[in-house]
C-alpha cells in the first residue's frame, strides 16, 4: 500500500481529508445536536451569530441557521456521494465496453461521450428537472447523467492499453469469457484513476446540487445550503450571516474534496485532466 | 480531398449530428412532462372539452406517428422556429435573440478578463514555485475553484456595493441615465465589473493552475536550455519561450470551456438580474414556461457547437503542425 503511504504523507491532502472527515461528522450527528425540524422557527428572527442557542444566528423567520447548515451538509453530502456512484457506474461500463471492444463499438460509444460533453450540461439539468419535478432521486439520476462522460473516457483509455497486456492475453488463452476478463482481470487495474475522479465528482456534484436548490429546483421539502443561500437573499443587507455561512460550509467541503482528490492523484502518480463544471 | 479538408469536412458533419442530437433529446423530453401541448393550452384556457383538446391536438400534428412529428419539429427548428413562450406571448426565438448581446457582452468579458488574470497569476506562480508567494497563489486559486459562482457574487455584492458603495449590485446600466454614448458606455462598465469578476476568477482559477503547471514543465525542456546557452536574459526567456509554449494547452482548454461558461452565466446572470439568456432561462424555471426553457436549451447548445467548430477551424488556420485525423 505504498499509495496509501504516500497518500498520509501530504500534509495538504490530510488536512482536506481531516476537513471531509469533520463534515461528515456533523452531517452524521445533525439529528443528535439539533433534534427537531430544522425547518422549525427556533428563536427570534436575524439573532447575529453567538446569541444563546444559535452560534450561527437566526435567519429572517427566526430559524437556526446551524442547523440548517448540519441538516444541509447531510443533503449536499448523499446527493453528492450517490449520484458521483451513479455516474462512476454509468461511465465505467461505457467506457469499459468502447475500450475492450475497440472498432465501432468504441467509435460509437465514443461519439455519444463526446455529445454530453459538448452541450450546455447545466441547462440540460435544468430542463430535466423541471420537467421530472424536483426530488433528491431526479437531482441524483440529473447530475450522474451529466458527469458520467469523464469517467467513460478514462476507463476507456485505461482498457485501451491493459486489453493488449500479456495477463489479459493469458486469461484469453486460457479461456475465460469476455464478462471475467472485463471485470476481473483488467477493471482492478484501471482503478486508481477511477477513484481519483471519484473525489472530484463528489465535490462537482455537491457544487451543481447547490446550484440547483439555489435556482429553486431542489426538494422542496429538504433544506439544502443552496436553499438557505437562495431563501436569505432578501435579508443579506441585514443578516450577512444567512447568506454567507452556506457558501462557506459548500466552499469547505469541495475545497477539502479537491485536496484530497489532488492528494490522491499524487500518491498514484498519475496526471488527469482538469473537471469541468457547470 | 488533402487532409486538412477531410478534417474540415468531418468536423462540420460532426458539429451538425449533435445539432441533430439536441433536437432529438429535447423532442423527447418535451414529451416527457406530464400532459402535451394540447392539454397545457386546454387548460391554461379552462376550456377542457375532448373535442377542442382532440382539435388542438389535429392543429398541432399531435395525432400524426411520432417519427413524423419529430420531422416537423426538426423542420422548424432548422428555420429558427424554436416554439412560441404562452408565458410571455412571443416566439421563443424572439425572446431569446433579444437577450443574446447581453449574455455575448458578459460572457467575451468574462473570458478575456479570466484569460488575463489566470495567466499571470500562473506565470508569477510558476517563476516563484515552492515559494511563499507561489503557496499564497495557490491556495487562493483553490479557494475560488471551490466557491458557488453565484455565492461568490452576492459576496461580492454585500462587499462592494452594500459596505461600500462602489459598485452597482443589479442590472446591465441605471434607469434613466445619462444617454450620451460615452457616459451610457461607462455605467454598462460599472455594471459589467461585479458579475464579469464573479465568474471570471472562479475560470482565471483554472487557467492559472494549468498555465503554472505547463510552465514548470515547459522550463523542463531541451529548447529552453539551448536558449538559455545562447545567452537570452531570463525574463526574455520566460516570457517569450517558457510562457508563449505553455499557452498552448491553456488556450485549448479554455476553447472547451464554452458549455460551462453558458451554465456559469445562467447563475450569475440570476444574482444580478443581467439582462441575458441565463436570467431568461431562470425566469422561465419560475414561470414553467417549457418551451421558452427548451428553446434555450437548444439555442446555447447550437452556439456552443458553432463555437468550438470556429476554434478548430481557426487552429487549422494558425497552426500547421495540428495533428488531424483525430
Amino acid at each position: 500500500m505504498s499509495a496509501l503511504r504516500r497518500f498520509l504523507r501530504n500534509g495538504t491532502a490530510v488536512i482536506g481529508l481531516l476537513a471531509f472527515l469533520a463534515i461528515l461528522a456533523f452531517a452524521l450527528l445533525a439529528p443528535v445536536i439539533y433534534p427537531g425540524n430544522p425547518l422549525a422557527i427556533a428563536g427570534a428572527p436575524l439573532r447575529p451569530p453567538g446569541s444563546p442557542n444559535l452560534i450561527a444566528g437566526s435567519d429572517m423567520l427566526g430559524r437556526n441557521v446551524a442547523a440548517g447548515l448540519a441538516y444541509g451538509a447531510r443533503v449536499s453530502l448523499v446527493i453528492g456521494l450517490l449520484s458521483a456512484l451513479l455516474a462512476i457506474v454509468i461511465g465505467a461500463v461505457l467506457g469499459a465496453v468502447a475500450g475492450y471492444f475497440g472498432r465501432w463499438v468504441d467509435d460509437a460509444i465514443m461519439r455519444f461521450t463526446e455529445f454530453f460533453q459538448i452541450i450546455p450540461s447545466f441547462i440540460l439539468l435544468m430542463v430535466l428537472i423541471a420537467l421530472m419535478r424536483p426530488s433528491v432521486t431526479a437531482t441524483i439520476c440529473g447530475i450522474a447523467l451529466i458527469s458520467w462522460p469523464q469517467v467513460a473516457r478514462i476507463v476507456r483509455a485505461e482498457f485501451l492499453v491493459l486489453r493488449r497486456a500479456e495477463f489479459v492475453e493469458a486469461a484469453r488463452v486460457q479461456g475465460f469469457t469476455t464478462t471475467h476478463i472485463i471485470t476481473r482481470e483488467i477493471a482492478p487495474n484501471a482503478l486508481s484513476p477511477v477513484i481519483v475522479i471519484g473525489s472530484i465528482l463528489v465535490a462537482n456534484a455537491i457544487l451543481t446540487e447547490s446550484a440547483l436548490s439555489f435556482l429553486g429546483l431542489g426538494d422542496p421539502n429538504l433544506i439544502s445550503w443552496g436553499y438557505m443561500i437562495a431563501a436569505s437573499r432578501s435579508a443579506m443587507r441585514l443578516a450577512w450571516w444567512t447568506t454567507v455561512m452556506p457558501g462557506l460550509c459548500i466552499a469547505l467541503t469541495v475545497l477539502a474534496l479537491n485536496l484530497v482528490g489532488d492528494g490522491l492523484n499524487d500518491a498514484f502518480n498519475r496526471r488527469l485532466g482538469e473537471g469541468g463544471r457547470a | 480531398m488533402s487532409t486538412r479538408a477531410t478534417f474540415l469536412a468531418r468536423r462540420v458533419v460532426q458539429a451538425a449530428m449533435v445539432v441533430v442530437g439536441v433536437v432529438f433529446l429535447s423532442f423527447f423530453l418535451v414529451r416527457l412532462a406530464p400532459g402535451d401541448a394540447a392539454m397545457a393550452i386546454a387548460g391554461e384556457t379552462g376550456y377542457s372539452d375532448p373535442q377542442y383538446v382532440a382539435d388542438l391536438r389535429r392543429e398541432f400534428g399531435l395525432d400524426k406517428p411520432v417519427l413524423t412529428q419529430f420531422g416537423i419539429y426538426l423542420s422548424k427548428v432548422a428555420v429558427g422556429d424554436l416554439g412560441f413562450s404562452y408565458q410571455k406571448r412571443q416566439p421563443v426565438y424572439d425572446l431569446i435573440m433579444e437577450r443574446l448581446p447581453a449574455t455575448l457582452l458578459l460572457a467575451g468579458v468574462v473570458i478575456v478578463v479570466s484569460l488575463i488574470i489566470g495567466i499571470f497569476v500562473g506565470a508569477v506562480s510558476a517563476k516563484y514555485a515552492g515559494r511563499f508567494v507561489d503557496g499564497v497563489l495557490r491556495i487562493f486559486l483553490m479557494a475560488f475553484y471551490a466557491m458557488p459562482s453565484y455565492w461568490l457574487g452576492l459576496v461580492l455584492v454585500l462587499m462592494f456595493s452594500v459596505h461600500l458603495g462602489w459598485l452597482p449590485a443589479f442590472g446591465i446600466e441605471t434607469m434613466g441615465g445619462d444617454p450620451a454614448p460615452m457616459a451610457r458606455a461607462l455605467d454598462i462598465g460599472r455594471h459589467l465589473v461585479l458579475p464579469a469578476l464573479t465568474l471570471g476568477l472562479f475560470f482565471a482559477a483554472i487557467y492559472a493552475r494549468l498555465t503554472r503547471a505547463a510552465m514548470l514543465e515547459v522550463v523542463n525542456l531541451d529548447f529552453v536550455r539551448t536558449a538559455r546557452a545562447k545567452g537570452i536574459s531570463e525574463t526574455r526567456l520566460f516570457i517569450r519561450h517558457v510562457l508563449r509554449n505553455a499557452l498552448i494547452p491553456v488556450v485549448t482548454y479554455a476553447g472547451l470551456q464554452t458549455s460551462a461558461l453558458v451554465g456559469g452565466t445562467v447563475l450569475v446572470e440570476t444574482v444580478f438580474s443581467w439582462p441575458g439568456i441565463g436570467r431568461l432561462a431562470y425566469d422561465a424555471l419560475i414561470a414553467r414556461d417549457n418551451n421558452l426553457l427548451i428553446g434555450i436549451f437548444i439555442f446555447t447548445s447550437v452556439l456552443v457547437v458553432i463555437f468550438n467548430l470556429v476554434t478548430d477551424l481557426l487552429y487549422v488556420v494558425l497552426d500547421p503542425r495540428m495533428e488531424l485525423g483525430k
